[in-house]
């Protein structure tokens, strides 16, 4: 044997995870809340090969070739259904992109109707948002083909939260015990509430925090009721930054002023905006994520907002690696 | 039937240093030349390849790992069984021979899949196909450049390659049908 050992390019095999696809229950991503931590880690452990795929000059496999994905946004949205489409064209299968109000549903043709002729038409993968809570549910009820729920009402917003959580993973290793909050509207959040149910999964200390008018009602109930240890409510925000890993703030969306729930954005931002000073009461280096659109000057100021904690950029990356797991996932479903 | 060993640590030791040598030979030296093992078991065949070509002539060769999921033909099919991994290939391809390393060579489809994926990762001078075992019944037009051994079977026989890296343990083994299962990918 040589005394210069060759320098492998390609570091020693590890003991690769326990995970096999065969974990992969679902026909549809609807929420988190029936998603077992080995199903969130295999959603993990693929959207990682796919960051390799991205991240390569030409970001193209052959892998859903053939198939079809169809997204209807029945809201407005900039990065997730971006994000989506990519995604999907990344894997080389083939878009549409339905806008509902130049589509039938303007000659009142129900969702359900709508969603039937993407069927019918030979879609494979539905991908929907709406704004009225569980309506991806009604629709994989009546429907063969899958569907992802890009966000329902105040409901939920699975793609978001695992890739949240996917970007912390990147960043913290581990998960488990974790300290996270989230801040801001959570009354109104899709987004919290997938990540009430992921972060349970993963064993995510999560700390809720929001002006009591903008808390939903009956949190405390809810979270009894359905063991959701992991969730600590605070109304205070300096309180609840305390020592946490990461904190997450939500966009205050201006309308909830009109209708009474905060007494000014001056007195919401006095409070609630995350500020140099504020991020210094976290743990050093905590991460700062958010679900966007951001308002700068509101729930965040602008000089955290950029700087070297944030990682709201990286989010939106991580976010097609997400989504191409998802619909890797989900493109044999239909054969189940 | 029981498990009934082909080869032994010594048998695949080598038949590597010997595809090796061939290696070397065919492309008149080791300049220019970087392997990419398939995954899981091409990774450290590959590996040694390079050793060997390392301990023989001094020169290193850069390996790189390959994960062929995402180019199969078979995704929606009820047979869809793996995790996708990550592929590794830190160095560009481009105007280099390629020597794509696999440890069975069976129907073919796992080459055409990786040639996809190689050929999305850049243009390379050469692709060569080296295997440590070949066991015929090809279904696609392809065929190996480096053989470490021919083993005629029959389609119903399983082929399993050990590689301490992965198991513990180097041994090549032919299993007759029924006798329990395999996780050989093609």
């Amino acid at each position: 044997m040589s005394v210069n050992e060759p320098k492998l390019s390609v570091p020693s095999q590890e003991a690769l995870p326990p995970l096999s696809i065969g974990l992969w229950q679902h026909k549809h991503v609807l929420d988190l809340d029936d998603f077992s931590p080995d199903e969130i880690n295999l959603v993990f452990e693929i959207a990682d090969a796919m960051s390799e795929v991205i991240s390569r000059d030409v970001k193209k496999v052959p892998t859903l070739r053939g198939k079809t994905i169809a997204t209807m946004f029945f809201e407005p949205s900039t990065r997730t259904r971006a994000s989506f489409e990519l995604a999907a064209k990344y894997l080389s299968a083939d878009t549409i992109s339905l806008d509902p109000s130049k589509s039938s549903v303007t000659k009142g043709e129900s969702l359900i109707d709508s969603l039937r002729t993407l069927q019918a038409l030979g879609v494979d993968t539905i991908i929907i948002r709406h704004p009225c809570s569980g309506a991806p549910y009604v629709a994989a009820q009546n429907l063969e083909t899958s569907i992802i729920n890009a966000g329902d009402g105040c409901h939920a917003h699975p793609s978001q939260s695992l890739l949240d959580m996917y970007t912390l993973r990147r960043h913290l290793g581990d998960l488990s015990g974790r300290k996270i909050v989230i801040v801001g509207d959570i009354m109104h959040s899709r987004v919290a509430r997938s990540n009430i149910w992921g972060m349970k999964s993963l064993g995510i200390q999560l700390i809720i925090c929001a002006p009591p008018t903008l808390m939903p009602h009956g949190l405390n109930e809810m979270l009894q009721k359905c063991d959701l240890e992991h969730v600590t409510i605070e109304y205070d925000l300096d309180i609840a930054i305390k020592d946490a890993d990461a904190v997450m703030p939500l966009r205050l969306q201006k309308e909830r002023q009109q209708s009474g729930l905060i007494s000014s954005i001056r007195e919401y931002i006095q409070h609630y905006q995350l500020t140099p000073e504020r991020l210094s009461y976290a743990k050093p280096g905590a991460i700062v994520l958010h679900p966007g659109p951001m308002n700068e000057g509101i729930e965040i100021s602008h000089e955290v907002a950029y700087s070297t904690q944030s990682l709201i950029e990286e989010q939106v990356t991580n976010g097609v690696a997400v989504r191409m797991a998802l619909l890797y996932l989900i493109a044999g479903g239909k054969n189940r | 039937m029981p498990e009934k060993v082909l080869l032994n640590s010594a048998d695949i030791e080598r038949a590597l240093v010997r595809v090796a040598h061939e290696i070397v030979e065919r492309n008149k030296g080791a300049i220019n030349i970087v392997f990419v093992g398939i995954k899981t078991r091409g990774v450290p065949l590959a590996q040694r390849l390079a050793k060997i070509i390392h301990d023989m002539e001094k020169v290193e060769t850069p390996v790189g790992s390959l994960d062929i999921t995402l180019y199969r033909d078979d995704v929606s099919s009820l047979s869809f069984k793996h995790v996708v991994q990550q592929s590794y290939v830190p160095f560009d391809i481009s105007g280099k021979h390629v020597i794509l390393v696999d440890d069975v060579f069976y129907t073919g489809r796992s080459i055409r899949a990786a040639l996809d994926a190689l050929m999305d990762l850049g243009r390379a001078e050469t692709i060569q196909l080296a295997v440590l075992i070949d066991r015929g019944h090809r279904e696609l037009p392809i065929r190996a450049d480096f053989v470490g051994k021919n083993i005629p079977t029959a389609r119903n026989e399983e082929i399993k390659v050990y590689i301490s890296e992965v198991d513990a343990v180097d041994k090549v083994t032919v299993m007759k049908p029924g006798a329990g299962g395999s996780d050989e990918r093609e």
